[in-house]
C-alpha cells in the first residue's frame, strides 16, 4: 500500500473571515447597492430627450445653482472655521474645552428639522438675529444666505472632526525641529503642519460639501422654498414625488447623485495627491 | 562657543529631573552626556536647546543669556533620536529647510541655498538621495539628512539626541567614525546624548556621566575607568563585583581576598566596598579560602567562571583561556584583584568618599 499524502489545508489563523464579509456584502448590497441601482435603473427608463429635457426646465436649474451656490458657500465658511476650531480643541488647555469638544457633535445628533425651527426663529423680523440685520437691510430668512446658513449648520462637524485626530497625532517633535531651525510660528503652520493635515483636511471639506448639497430638514424651514428663488434640488425632487411624478423625481435625483459620485472621485484623488510623498511607507 | 551652565534645576510635576546642574563645555569639543534612561540627559540637552525651560538656574552661551532666547534665536542644529524629517519633503527641501525659512532680508538667494544643500549632500555622502523623501530611505541615511538639515543653518552649537538608538551596531559603528569627522571637518562645539558607554568613549572628547538628575562624575574614559568617582559610576563602568569589606589602614580586606596589588588608600577605617571588574581578578589556589569555583563557561579566548561565596552571593570572573593557570571546578581561590574602587560605607553607603584605586 501507498502512502496517499493527505493536501496540507492551511487554517485561517483568524477565524470567521467568509460569514463575517458575507454579512457585510448582504448590508451594504440591501441598504446601499440596491437603493442606488433602482434610482439609476428608473432614470434609465425614462429616456435621454426626456431626462435632458426634465433636468434643463428652468425651474429645476435655478435649484441646482441656488443648491450649488450654497453648498459651495457653506463650504468655504465651514473650511475656514472648522480648521480653526479642530486648532483650538487639539492646541490649547482651557476650562471647557471638553465641553466644547462635546458640543462640536450637537449638529450630527440634533434632529435637522429642530435646527431648520430654531434658525428661522432666530432670523427671522423678529428673532435675535434678525431684530438686528433686518433694519440693516440684511435679510436671510427665504434667501440663499438662509439656506447657506442651515447647511453651514448641519455640517460644521466634519471638517472638525476629520482634521482634529490627524492634528492630535502629528509628530511633536517635527515641530520643535522647524522651531530650531528658526521657522516662526507662521512658516512652522504653513510649511510644516499644514502640509501634514491637508489630505484630511480636504477629506473633511468634501464631505461636507456633500454633506451640504444633500441636506433638506433645516434649509425647508428657513428658505421659505419660492421656486426659482429659495427652491433647493432636494426638496424640488420631493415635490415632484408629491405630484406623482416619479420620473421628475428620480431625474434630480440622479443628478445629485452624480454631484456626490464626483465629489467623492475628487476627494479621493485630491488625497492620493497630498499623501503622494508616503511612498514606501 | 563656550557653553556655560551653573544650578539648572527642573522638575516635571513635582518630579524632580534635574538637581542642580553645573557644567561648561569648551570651544569646539566634542562632549557626550551618559548615564541611564531617567538619569536627565535628554532634559538637559533639550533645556539647552530651547525646547524645555528650567525652573532654575542659568546658561550662558559665549556671553549671552540664553535663556532670554528662544529656540529660533538661537540658532543650534538639533538632531532627534528619531530624526524628526519632514515626511511631504525631499532630502534637498528638508536640508534647504532652516535657510529657506528665514525672513526674506535674512534669507540667501535660491542659488546660494541650492550650493549649501549640495556642499552637505557631498559632505554627507547623500547626493544620489537628494530628490526622496524620507519615507524611501533607511535609518543610517535618515539620519544622515537629520544632521544635514542641523548643520545648514551653520549651528553655535550641535545637539544630537540618542543619534544612533534606533540603528543597528554595523551602521552604528560607521556613523559614529563619520559623525567623528563631521565634527572634525565642521568644528562646532558638539554636545550628544547615550545609553551606551561605547559610543560615548569612541566619539566624545569628555564624557559627563549623569544618574538620577545629577552630574557624577566628567573626565575621559580613561578617567572614569581607573577612577570611578561613586559606586554608581564604578558600577556603571563595568566594575560589577562588588563586595562587602573591612576598611583598615587603607586597605580592603575580608575572607578570600588578596588585597595586596591594590596600592594604599587614604579610606577611614570600617566598613566599605570594593568594586572589581569581572577581568581583573586572578584566582589563587587556597584550600582556606570561601569561594569556590562552581561554574566554568568557555568562550574560546576567554573562560567565564562563576565563583560562590562565603554568603551564597555569587560573582562572574573572567580569564584569558590560554594564558591563566588552569582551574577546577569545586575548588576553592583567593581573589586577587589588579584594579578596583574602595567606598567606605558611611553617608549611605553612597558617593562620600571617593578613593582612587588602582595598579
Amino acid at each position: 500500500m501507498t502512502e496517499t499524502a493527505a493536501p496540507i489545508r492551511a487554517k485561517r489563523v483568524l477565524p470567521g473571515f467568509t460569514l463575517s464579509l458575507g454579512t457585510t456584502l448582504l448590508y451594504l448590497t440591501v441598504i446601499v447597492l440596491i437603493p442606488v441601482a433602482a434610482l439609476i435603473l428608473k432614470g434609465a427608463e425614462i429616456g435621454p430627450a426626456r431626462f435632458w429635457s426634465i433636468i434643463s426646465a428652468p425651474r429645476a436649474i435655478a435649484a441646482f445653482q441656488l443648491t450649488l451656490i450654497a453648498a459651495l458657500i457653506a463650504t468655504l465658511i465651514n473650511a475656514a472655521y472648522g480648521l480653526l476650531m479642530a486648532w483650538v480643541l487639539t492646541r490649547y488647555e482651557f476650562p471647557g474645552r471638553r465641553l466644547l469638544d462635546a458640543l462640536m457633535d450637537v449638529p450630527f445628533a440634533l434632529p435637522t428639522a429642530v435646527a431648520g425651527l430654531s434658525l428661522t426663529a432666530l432670523f427671522s423680523g423678529n428673532g435675535w438675529f434678525g431684530q438686528v440685520l433686518e433694519p440693516a437691510g440684511i435679510s436671510i430668512v427665504y434667501t440663499i444666505w438662509g439656506v447657506a446658513i442651515a447647511m453651514t449648520f448641519t455640517s460644521i462637524p466634519f471638517v472638525v472632526r476629520t482634521v482634529q485626530p490627524v492634528l492630535e497625532d502629528l509628530d511633536p517633535s517635527l515641530e520643535q525641529a522647524a522651531r530650531t531651525l528658526g521657522a516662526s510660528e507662521g512658516k512652522i503652520f504653513t510649511r510644516v503642519v499644514f502640509p501634514q493635515i491637508l489630505p484630511a483636511y480636504l477629506a473633511g471639506c468634501t464631505i461636507a460639501l456633500a454633506r451640504s448639497l444633500g441636506e433638506f430638514g433645516a434649509i425647508v424651514f428657513i428658505a421659505g422654498n419660492l421656486p426659482f428663488k429659495t427652491e433647493i434640488a432636494a426638496l424640488l425632487a420631493f415635490i415632484r414625488l408629491e405630484e406623482y411624478d416619479y420620473q421628475g423625481a428620480s431625474a434630480i435625483a440622479l443628478v445629485l447623485l452624480f454631484f456626490a459620485l464626483v465629489l467623492l472621485v475628487i476627494s479621493n484623488r485630491l488625497q492620493a495627491w497630498a499623501m503622494r510623498y508616503r511612498g514606501a511607507e | 562657543m563656550t557653553i556655560t551652565i551653573k544650578g539648572l534645576t527642573k522638575s516635571f510635576d513635582d518630579t524632580p529631573v534635574l538637581r542642580g546642574i553645573d557644567l561648561t563645555v569648551r570651544d569646539g569639543e566634542l562632549l557626550a552626556l551618559l548615564g541611564p534612561s531617567g538619569s536627565g540627559k535628554t532634559t538637559l540637552l533639550r533645556i539647552i536647546a530651547g525646547l524645555e525651560w528650567p525652573d532654575a538656574g542659568q546658561l550662558v552661551v559665549a556671553g549671552e543669556d540664553w535663556l532670554a532666547l528662544s529656540a529660533q534665536q538661537r540658532r543650534i542644529g538639533f538632531v532627534f533620536q528619531h530624526y524628526a524629517l519632514f515626511p511631504h519633503m525631499t532630502v534637498r527641501d528638508n536640508i534647504a529647510f532652516g535657510l529657506s525659512v528665514r525672513p526674506r532680508a535674512a534669507r540667501p538667494g535660491n542659488a546660494e541655498i541650492a550650493q549649501t544643500v549640495d556642499e552637505l549632500l557631498n559632505l554627507l555622502q547623500i547626493e544620489h538621495l537628494a530628490d526622496r523623501h524620507p519615507a524611501q530611505l533607511s535609518g543610517g541615511q535618515r539620519q544622515r539628512v537629520a544632521l544635514g538639515r542641523a548643520l545648514a543653518i551653520r549651528p553655535s552649537v550641535l545637539l544630537l539626541d540618542e543619534p544612533f538608538g534606533a540603528l543597528d551596531a554595523a551602521i552604528r559603528r560607521d556613523l559614529r567614525r563619520w559623525l567623528r569627522e563631521v565634527h572634525e571637518k565642521t568644528g562646532s562645539t558638539t554636545i550628544f546624548v547615550t545609553h551606551d558607554q561605547e559610543e560615548a568613549f569612541e566619539l566624545a572628547d569628555r564624557v559627563v556621566v549623569m544618574g538620577d538628575g545629577e552630574i557624577l562624575q566628567i573626565g575621559t574614559a580613561d578617567d572614569l575607568y581607573d577612577a570611578p568617582a561613586c559606586p554608581f559610576v564604578a558600577r556603571f563602568m563595568g566594575a560589577v563585583v562588588e563586595l562587602p569589606v573591612n576598611i583598615s589602614d587603607g586597605r580592603a580586606t575580608a575572607r578570600g581576598l588578596d588585597a595586596s596589588a591594590l596600592p594604599v588608600t587614604s579610606a577611614p577605617d570600617g566598613p566599605g566596598r570594593l568594586f572589581l571588574r569581572p577581568d581583573s581578578i586572578a584566582l589563587i589556589p587556597d584550600p582556606a579560602s570561601p569561594w569556590q569555583l562552581s561554574r566554568k563557561i568557555s568562550t574560546g579566548a576567554d573562560l567565564r567562571l562563576t565563583l560562590l561565596g562565603p554568603e551564597g552571593q555569587e560573582i562572574p570572573v573572567d580569564l584569558p583561556r590560554r594564558s591563566a593557570p588552569p582551574v577546577e571546578i569545586s575548588q576553592t581561590y583567593r581573589l586577587r584583584p589588579s584594579v578596583g574602587a574602595l567606598f567606605s560605607d558611611d553617608a549611605a553607603g553612597a558617593a562620600a568618599t571617593p578613593i582612587r584605586l588602582s595598579a
